[in-house]
């Protein structure tokens, strides 16, 4: 039961004066693990927030395996939600944490009172409660701190015992709000990694919602990038990261984030630069457009290939990192425009700071889109360097 | 001179300290005074003649002072009981549902906490009078049993409860009732603790209501009682009057004390002094 399809339905959302979400259509597969990425204030937390029923839509459906659930109360949906503050309750112990969802449940409300619970015969369901309790917090290593309370936990072992509640009811989905953001650089990353693997053993569908683009393209199955209350695109981590539909998504996914200069097409279709032309074509309108290059789609053009004319820039900075060196140079032609380059650390030429290089990219793998922001079709000449 | 600086507050503390404490040392010096030491200007702590058991038995003895300590019990604890059960869940509606006229609601309370039960006593009065319920314990509640200090208190208290674990109450399954009393209130005990104290010290002590509706000895609260105890019995007995005084004083005073941290953090914890 813990593998649902979740769908949307021109959701719509809105907070005072302003439109929150502008009609999302989203339709999330059985054991899926999809995140919702984009900017504080897109709209993301809001959608989950509809998902698990914490907040209703102004208009739309809420679908969860396939029985509409717009105006069911989140108790009733079966859904578990990790929270970026954890949400522990403060008083309970960890034991008491993780058992509460099963409690709420499989508990009448008389033997949920304090004190005179005790007193009603429900002492097979309270064992089942404690086997389903312990198997959980085996399966995330915190058998062991069953009894502390959670201001007794590092931040890490809290997140550990939010998915253990999480996971003891054997849910339809699993939302998560953040879950990581609250974690030191490094255990985030560890917990990225188990996180992956849960969703794998579960076979249960997440949906995650990060503002952390690195997070979304290493856990996800699927990506639903949005931005302004609407899903700019839906994809996979690769879908998005090397056909990004509009520059929105170009620009939000990746790191260094995609280098951008500003084209003209001319009305025959051809593609320039400063007066410069690029040896690219687009189809469609002509007038103003955006060249979108990633840093490790550029490379310094070497004296053999007597490339005089490719974008020529001044190195302003250059930082290894490890296997990496970025340079960040600035257009000779533009210096309010800066682009990033991505050479392996050994890589020749290693070119001095100041001085002035030219420039060639990767035509197959450069992005354009319109005014409008969004993609266009580009074609490279038989000469793919500038 | 830093030594001077670290001084200072704490002289200006233990003076207000002093002029705060003296009534009730000299009420407690009083009532071990002998009659003819009563208006002595020494405030020796250690009186000529030590009056004190005779004092106190006659103050225990010629009024019903178990009797006025009950009446004080029921009345109190009568009200607090009513308070905390009202103001409990409205300052929850208040603090964290979402409904439409919430900011309107919470700025009437907040007027109400204006208005003086004096304002009210001549309507209440007749009201209670025409319903016959004049010399009732019900008479010395009914005022009371709403209090929008108590929903404000707790509106204070309740407001800085993190959302997300109540949202993740909802999804386990608790009803609101459920997250009210037994996620956010517990989560505010120490306000809990000093609205106790508030209400408790307020109603003991309260001479005015209870003189307005109660006439019947039996029915007095110990201020009243003690009201009628100088009247009638004892006249110019300072000594036993200030007797029964420290006996009235004293569970206020344990009262305190027991929860005496809870209350400190419950007033700094919710900006209400």
């Amino acid at each position: 039961m813990s593998s649902q399809a979740i769908d949307l339905r021109n959701i719509r959302k809105r907070f005072g004066p302003d439109e929150v979400l502008k009609g999302i259509d989203l339709s999330i597969r059985p054991g899926e693990f999809l995140s919702l990425v984009g900017m504080s204030g897109c709209g993301k937390s809001t959608l989950l927030r509809i998902i698990a029923g914490l907040e209703s839509p102004d208009q739309g459906a809420v679908a969860i395996g396939g029985g509409e659930v717009t105006t069911v109360d989140p108790s009733d949906r079966n859904l578990a939600m990790v929270f970026q503050s954890y949400a522990l309750y403060p008083h309970m112990s960890v034991r008491e944490n993780i058992a509460t969802p099963l409690r709420m449940r499989r508990l009448p409300m008389s033997a949920r009172l304090p004190v005179v619970g005790g007193l009603f015969g429900t002492s097979k369901i309270r064992n089942a409660i404690t086997e389903d309790v312990e198997r959980a917090a085996g399966m995330l290593q915190i058998g062991h701190l069953l009894d502390r309370k959670p201001s007794q936990l590092s931040g890490g072992q809290r997140q550990r015992v939010a998915l253990a509640r999480a996971i003891v009811r054997s849910p339809a989905a699993f939302l998560m709000d953040e879950p990581l953001s609250n974690l030191d650089a490094k255990l985030r990353a560890h917990m990225r990694e188990e996180l992956v693997a849960l969703h794998r053993r579960l076979g249960a569908t997440f949906v995650y919602v990060t503002h952390d683009q690195i997070e979304a393209l290493t856990m996800s199955d699927r990506i639903a990038l949005m931005s302004e209350g609407r899903i700019e695109q839906l994809g996979t981590p690769d879908e998005l990261y090397r056909q990004p539909a509009t520059l929105t998504v170009a620009r939000f996914i990746g790191s260094p984030s995609i280098n951008l200069l500003p084209v003209d097409v001319d009305s025959a279709g051809e593609i320039s630069a400063y007066g410069q032309a690029l040896g690219l074509r687009s189809t469609g309108d002509s007038g103003p457009a955006t060249l979108g290059l990633r840093s490790e789609d550029l490379f310094i053009a070497t004296e053999g290939l007597s490339l005089h004319q490719g974008i020529a820039v001044k190195v302003l900075r250059s930082e290894t990192h490890g296997a990496d060196r970025y340079m960040t140079c600035q257009l000779l032609a533009d210096p309010t425009v800066r682009v990033t380059v991505r050479q392996t650390a050994t890589a020749k030429p290693g070119v001095a700071t100041d001085g002035t290089v030219h420039l060639g990219f990767h035509a197959e793998r450069a992005h354009l889109f319109g005014a409008n922001d969004l993609r266009r079709p580009l074609t490279a000449r038989e000469r793919v360097l500038a | 001179m830093t030594a001077l600086r670290k001084l200072t507050p704490h002289a200006v503390l233990a003076l207000g300290a002093i002029v705060m404490l003296f009534p009730f040392y000299w009420m407690v010096l009083t009532s071990i005074r002998s009659p003819a030491e009563v208006f002595d200007i020494s405030f020796w702590p250690i009186p000529k003649s030590f009056d004190a058991v005779k004092n106190y038995s006659q103050a225990a003895e010629q009024v019903p002072m178990a009797r006025f300590m009950l009446n004080g019990v029921i009345v109190c604890l009568g009200i607090l009981v009513m308070q905390v059960l009202t103001a409990v869940p409205a300052a929850y509606a208040l603090a964290k549902l979402r409904f439409p006229g919430r900011r309107l609601l919470l700025s009437l309370v907040i007027a109400a906490l204006c208005v003086p039960i004096q304002a009210l006593a001549l309507p209440l009065f007749v009201g209670l009078a025409k319903a016959d319920l004049l010399n009732t314990y019900f008479a010395m509640m009914a005022p009371f049993l709403l209090s929008v200090f108590a929903i404000f208190l707790f509106h204070q208290s309740f407001r800085s409860y993190p959302n997300e674990i109540i949202e993740a109450a909802r999804l386990d399954g608790f009803s609101e009732l459920e997250i009210c009393w037994r996620l956010v209130l517990r989560g505010s005990l120490p306000s809990l603790a000093a609205f106790t104290v508030f209400s408790l010290v307020a109603h003991w002590n309260d001479l005015y209501w209870p003189m307005i509706v109660v006439s019947d000895t039996n029915l007095a609260p110990p201020p009243l009682g003690m009201l009628f105890f100088a009247d009638v019995e004892t006249g110019a007995n300072y000594g036993a009057l200030m007797a029964g005084a420290t006996l009235i004083t004293a569970p206020m005073l344990v009262c305190f004390l027991l929860v005496r941290r809870h209350f400190i953090a419950g007033i700094t914890m919710t900006g209400v002094k």
